[in-house]
């Protein structure tokens, strides 16, 4: 019988599906305003897309507030450890059956590899939409801004980056999801806090 | 009751009686309301007219300074100095791909001066008694001036057009005298809806439709609404008619005019009223408020032109004029609902209704191609007049046009523009002849130019600012129609537009392949991991 341990408390679990969800919605959303299919109509799309940006800022504005005051900021440290066993489990051991390298726990949440990607998520792509969409929005600002040599194209084009490699992180996190030590392990851990351990 | 009260009640009751029939003997007494003088009841203008000019003169009597103030305008000169390039514009000097120049075909172009007599060049401009009244101030609907008449009325019954076998009663000027009062919707149309020769032709955005419109065509001219007249925005200052096409107004940054404050800007633009920051709409004004800084207003709203079933002329063909039937006659040809679309005096012509505008930076400069000045036919199309404007000037902003495509004829020999000699009952003229080079040559001689005799055809356009026809705020386009990859505006310059394709195209093909193969991996390494985990 596995053990399980309570990793994921409930603010954790709100932000992130929460989040998880407006990110889906605005991946659906955003590149329709890109113009890459017809679906809700360039209006509505605009239109929610904004709406939807408005709620995953107060969302990260909470998030945030809650790494910093409960220190579960320190989660996302990058290191090096047992990282090369992590690849190696992924590439080899997963096909082999071989036990899964990393033991979580309350204090370390995260195997190396999902620290780095996560701090890369909030270091880069997370600012980096952040940054260029809040530049969208208020476009109309920059003159008074003192910014009015700006492009829109540049930052379309950031955002628009942004939005592809948030796409991309979101196929690989969403896969990697059911590399836990059973396949759903990680799911049912993020949804009820308990994770299965060997 | 008291002595006092009931002689105080008894007053009141009389004084209210009193009160009460004098009301009523005010409602007997009809009294126009509109105007302080009726003319009919003038003594000046309660005998038999013989002339236009007769009118004139008995109108000049009062309005000592009408003639005088209408000899300033344009209505009048039919000439116009740029003072932006120095070009010599206005009906009388410039070329069109439409019936083409006025030198030479006076009489029947003159149909449409604010004068009598217009039928050469020598016409006298400084005459006071040869200004036309009556054009504009007739409200009757009875006054005509048909086509060779060079500007005069009918003062007898007539064949009009010649040979058609219809009778033009004679206009009954008295009448029309005592009537006269304020311009309207129908007395600017009797010539600007008919621009280039019949209803809808030229503009596209003005035609008989707007003599009484509803509030989907036009939400201004709304005849059971708003019920603009052309004046209500095109306002006159002694006489003189504010809106030209000559030199537009592309950008008005003024805000909306103000009573009592001296404004100097134009009172025709959509911002003269409705000031700079129009859209009010929770949530959307903002947005819509920063379009407005680059999109002109008509842009939006105006989805489409010739909106109230008279289609507008697109393109006309004078190259294919001049075929003759199994008799030798020339003839037309109609579509399905009745309209010409060929017709051996003009050639081919291609019609449309609700038509959408064409768009372009447009900062109100307009040079023309006057018939002076060198064309080329391999340069492809020659412009008839060029608008200016760029998305870095700071003076432009995306305008809706109609875009009127022509090939007529040009001097080959001289590379010009011709003013051929259309109308006329004579030996010259092209529409009794199909004969260019006679027409050409005669034109060319009343217009001042030489002409080679070498006749050939060259492609023509003309840009026509679109700007009435204003839908009501439901009818304004939607985001879409510009907002993707074959939208309105596909191919402007000078703006990002959020799903036009505006990025290059390797921002999206490297993304989704980036996604594609995270995708492609995942699921292979999640099927060998299916595999496996069998085999164990």
């Amino acid at each position: 019988m596995a053990e399980r341990i309570y990793i994921f408390k409930r603010f954790e679990r709100f932000w992130h599906w929460s989040q998880a969800a407006l990110i889906m919605f605005m991946m659906l959303t955003g590149f329709e305003v890109h113009g890459a299919y017809k679906f809700l109509g360039f209006d509505r799309a605009v239109d929610l897309h904004t709406n939807a940006a408005w709620a995953l800022i107060t969302l990260w504005v909470f998030a945030v507030f809650w790494h910093f005051t409960t220190g579960e900021w320190k989660q996302y440290i990058p290191t090096l450890e047992k990282a090369d066993a992590m690849l190696k489990f992924y590439l080899t051991g997963i096909f082999t059956n071989a036990p899964h390298p990393f033991r979580q726990s309350q204090l370390i949440k995260h195997n190396p590899l999902q620290r780095l990607a996560y701090l890369g998520v909030k270091l880069f792509i997370n600012p980096l939409i952040w940054a260029s969409g809040l530049l969208y929005l208020f476009y109309g600002s920059w003159g008074a801004w003192g910014i009015g040599g700006l492009r829109l194209e540049w930052v379309a084009l950031a955002h628009v980056v942004g939005a592809f490699l948030m796409l991309t992180f979101f196929i690989a996190h969403v896969y990697l999801g059911t590399a836990g030590h059973t396949p759903t392990s990680h799911i049912k851990a993020m949804i009820t806090g308990w994770e299965e351990v060997e | 009751m008291s002595m006092r009260k009931y002689l105080s009640r008894t007053l009141l009751s009389a004084a209210l009686l009193l009160g009460v029939g004098a009301a009523f003997a005010e409602d007997a007494k009809p009294v126009k309301l509109n105007t302080t003088a009726d003319h009919s009841k003038f003594k000046e203008l309660q005998k038999d007219f013989k002339s236009g000019p007769e009118v004139t003169k008995a109108c000049l009597a009062c309005h000592t300074e009408a003639a005088g103030q209408i000899h300033r305008t344009k209505h009048w000169k039919w000439e116009y100095l740029n003072p932006e390039n120095g070009q010599r514009l206005g009906k009388k000097n410039i070329v069109n791909n439409f019936c083409i120049s006025i030198p030479s075909n006076y009489a029947w172009c003159t149909g449409c001066h604010v004068g009598y007599g217009w039928k050469d060049a020598n016409f006298d401009f400084s005459s006071e008694e040869n200004v036309d009244c009556l054009a504009c101030h007739d409200t009757t609907g009875n006054y005509k001036k048909p086509a060779g008449l060079a500007g005069n009325p009918p003062t007898q019954d007539i064949e009009s057009p010649p040979g058609s076998g219809k009778i033009m009663k004679a206009v009954n000027l008295s009448k029309v005298a005592q009537a006269v009062g304020k311009t309207s919707r129908d007395t600017c149309g009797a010539c600007h809806f008919n621009g280039g020769g019949g209803d809808g032709v030229k503009h596209g955005d003005m035609d008989s439709s707007l003599a009484a419109p509803d509030k989907e065509l036009d939400v201004h001219m709304d005849a059971s609404g708003l019920d603009f007249t052309c004046g209500t925005c095109h306002k006159a200052s002694s006489h003189d008619v504010a809106g030209s096409r000559y030199t537009p107004t592309a950008m008005d940054k003024g805000g909306a005019h103000i009573k009592g404050k001296a404004e100097t800007g134009n009172p025709t633009t959509c911002v003269a009223c409705h000031g700079n920051g129009p859209h009010k709409k929770a949530g959307l004004a903002e947005r819509l408020n920063l379009h407005a800084r680059k999109i002109a207003c008509q842009t939006c709203h105006i989805p489409t032109i010739a909106r109230g079933g008279v289609p507008t002329k697109l393109s006309w063909d004078w190259s294919t004029s001049g075929k003759r039937d199994a008799e030798g006659k020339g003839f037309v040809k109609k579509d399905a609902k009745g309209h010409i679309i060929y017709d051996s005096r003009k050639g081919d012509f291609v019609l449309g209704e609700n038509v959408k505008p064409e768009y372009v930076w447009f900062n109100g400069q307009v040079k023309y191609t006057l018939v002076g000045d060198k064309v080329d036919k391999s340069d492809g199309v020659t412009k008839i007049n060029t608008m200016g404007g760029s998305p870095d000037d700071g003076k432009s902003m995306i305008w809706p046009m109609k875009v009127f495509r022509g090939v007529q004829p040009y001097d080959a020999g001289n590379k010009t523009l011709v003013t051929p000699h259309v109308a006329g009952n004579d030996d010259t003229g092209y529409w009794k002849n199909f004969v260019w080079d006679k027409a050409i040559a005669v034109g060319m001689k009343d217009s001042g130019h030489p002409f080679s005799g070498k006749v050939d055809f060259i492609k023509t356009q003309m840009s026509w600012p679109i700007t009435h026809m204003v839908a009501p705020k439901e009818k304004a386009l939607g985001c879409a129609e510009c907002h993707s990859a074959e939208g309105r505006l596909k191919g402007i310059p000078g703006v990002y537009m959020p799903a036009r394709g505006d990025l290059s195209p390797w921002v999206d093909r490297a993304g989704w392949t980036l996604a594609l193969l995270t995708l492609v991996g995942v699921l292979i390494h999640g099927a060998l991991r299916i595999v496996s985990a069998k085999k164990h």
